[in-house]
């Protein structure tokens, strides 16, 4: 990867990418009401802050650990004040994993048409050419309540034809098992450095929801090496207010992790 | 106990599960006694973190069962990653919830646990012997029947514990521990710190008694003996220690360099080498 320009850490003026990608990966949670949001990742985690310091107030966030906190935490500050609610393990998180109450934003090393993910290895699995992170929890979270995804650098190298491994089940899988075993599976969306994409077509296959200010159609559908469903009218990704560029800025990421994250 | 006699205790060829999360409260210096014993053949069922990566690059596993390995704040485990892209270990991958459901098959002598997790991925098609059951109620759900995952001998960190093999945490999280020491045969528990049993109470309410002596077969004190990982609020991880030894598999020299500075050494020597100071 060829070296970038050390980015601006402390905005100012309108909304930079990484901070319309926040926002886009906030509204992934809209409607949630009171269930546990587990983003991972930079971007996911200010998304999901972001979502329960506005719109969503009845979401139930970890401090990262085994902590429930309420109040809108800072990144990167690990001293920062905690103001606890309760106590959610891992021993618990798999509680909360199975009773469904829960949704996830996760990475993706590939994801393809249908929305399978893998994070666990590239090649052969007896002999990977690139072990990644495993299965982690991706199996159980897919099968039991909602998983949307986050894919910083959207490239032909992740939006795959055909995943290698498949860790996270996608729809096509999902509905090979059957209406009762797939009854809690779904992908609400994927959000990446350069839109927002959805499986909502007829045959639950990716499309293109929105694009982010300065994206055409044209660079997504060159960055996609999969089949992707264009619409007609492809409207632009929403922008963060004011008032939300205030709570990114000061309040949720005041390092700038973000723009270290995701650069335009 | 001492390291050495527990590490006696353990054979080659043995399934051991190691207790703690990632980087967080792993048996390190128990870890370390196995690397300065010619232990082999080791299959190691763990949460995975700098364990699984030091036993891997000491080529002392045969097979890891798992279903990540990571040292948290570096996301992948470098030793861990090089024995698998070097085709030097065997693996069995699950789900974290299915590893779990493994683990509690065996502490409650169970064959196996039903569960949707795994069905649609390719967990099941890595593990050829993975099979599902059809519930016998009406509803008729296929589901994974996750097989019991019995170890020979469990080995855990806490920070307190007694000389009858209680043993007490004082973090935030007591991950899986009580739940290896259930689901093994020899169950082997070391401590920061040996108090008396009446001690337990100043330092924690009852809940942090995540281990009690029905779970082990034998406790061992060893101070820092959760280091470079975390042991909050003894210490923290030891994040500058952590990052030279990720860099120890860049290459074999660097890997020779590392051994023997810190591993080839007593662990009095290596607390030194690494500055540890509680």
């Amino acid at each position: 990867m060829a070296d970038r320009p050390e980015p601006d850490l402390h905005p100012t003026g309108p909304a930079t990418r990484a901070e319309i990608c926040v926002l886009a990966c906030a509204e992934a949670f809209r409607g949630d009401g009171e269930i546990m949001a587990n983003p991972i990742g930079t971007v996911p985690v200010l998304g999901g802050r972001l979502a329960a310091a506005t719109f969503e107030p009845d979401l139930v966030m970890t401090d990262g650990g085994a902590l429930l906190v309420t109040n809108p935490l800072p990144l990167g500050v690990p001293d920062a004040e905690k103001a606890v609610e309760g106590w959610n393990p891992y021993r618990a998180m798999f509680d909360v994993v199975w009773s469904g109450r829960r949704h996830v934003m996760m990475g993706a090393t590939q994801i393809d048409a249908h929305g399978n993910q893998n994070i666990a290895m590239i090649g052969d699995p007896q002999r990977p050419k690139a072990q990644l992170l495993g299965f982690r929890g991706a199996p159980g979270n897919t099968i039991n309540h909602a998983t949307s995804y986050w894919v910083p650098n959207h490239s032909p190298r992740v939006f795959v034809e055909r995943v290698d491994v498949v860790t996270g089940v996608g729809y096509d899988r999902a509905a090979a098992l059957g209406p009762r075993s797939s009854r809690f599976h779904r992908i609400p969306r994927v959000v990446s450095n350069l839109a927002v994409l959805d499986f909502e077509t007829p045959d639950h296959t990716l499309r293109l929801a929105s694009i982010h200010r300065g994206v055409s159609v044209d660079d997504v559908v060159a960055a996609t090496g999969c089949a992707l469903a264009v619409p007609d009218d492809v409207p632009e990704t929403p922008v963060p207010t004011d008032s939300d560029l205030a709570l990114i800025r000061d309040v949720l990421d005041p390092t700038g992790l973000r723009e270290r994250e995701v650069q335009a | 106990m001492s390291p050495t006699e527990v590490v006696a205790e353990l054979s080659d060829g043995m399934t051991i599960g190691i207790g703690g999360w990632g980087s967080r409260r792993k048996p390190m210096a128990l870890v370390r006694e196995i690397l300065r014993s010619d232990l082999r053949d080791l299959t190691i069922a763990s949460y995975g973190g700098p364990d699984v990566g030091l036993l891997c690059a000491a080529g002392r596993v045969r097979r890891v069962v798992f279903a990540f390995v990571s040292l948290d704040s570096i996301p992948l485990e470098p030793h861990f990653r090089a024995a698998r892209q070097a085709g030097s270990i065997e693996v069995t991958e699950y789900d974290e919830g299915m590893f779990l459901l493994g683990l509690q098959a065996a502490a409650w002598r169970m064959p196996f646990l039903p569960t949707r997790c795994g069905l649609g991925t390719d967990v099941m098609a890595l593990n050829p012997d993975l099979r599902t059951v059809t519930s016998p109620y009406d509803d008729g759900e296929e589901l994974v029947a996750m097989p019991a995952l019995e170890l020979d001998a469990a080995l855990v960190h806490m920070h307190r514990g007694d000389i009858g093999g209680n043993g007490q945490y004082l973090g935030v999280d007591p991950y899986f521990d009580d739940l290896f020491c259930r689901a093994a045969k020899k169950r082997y528990l070391s401590v920061e710190r040996l108090v008396d049993t009446d001690d337990f109470r100043s330092a924690g309410s009852p809940e942090t008694l995540r281990i009690n002596r029905l779970m082990t077969d034998g406790v061992v004190e060893t101070p820092g003996g959760a280091h470079f990982t975390e042991c909050v609020p003894d210490y923290p991880r030891d994040e500058a220690f952590q990052k030279t030894y990720a860099a120890s598999a860049k290459s074999p020299e660097a890997w020779q360099e590392f051994r023997g500075r810190y591993l080839d050494v007593t662990e009095a020597e290596y607390l030194e080498a690494v500055g540890f100071d509680g």
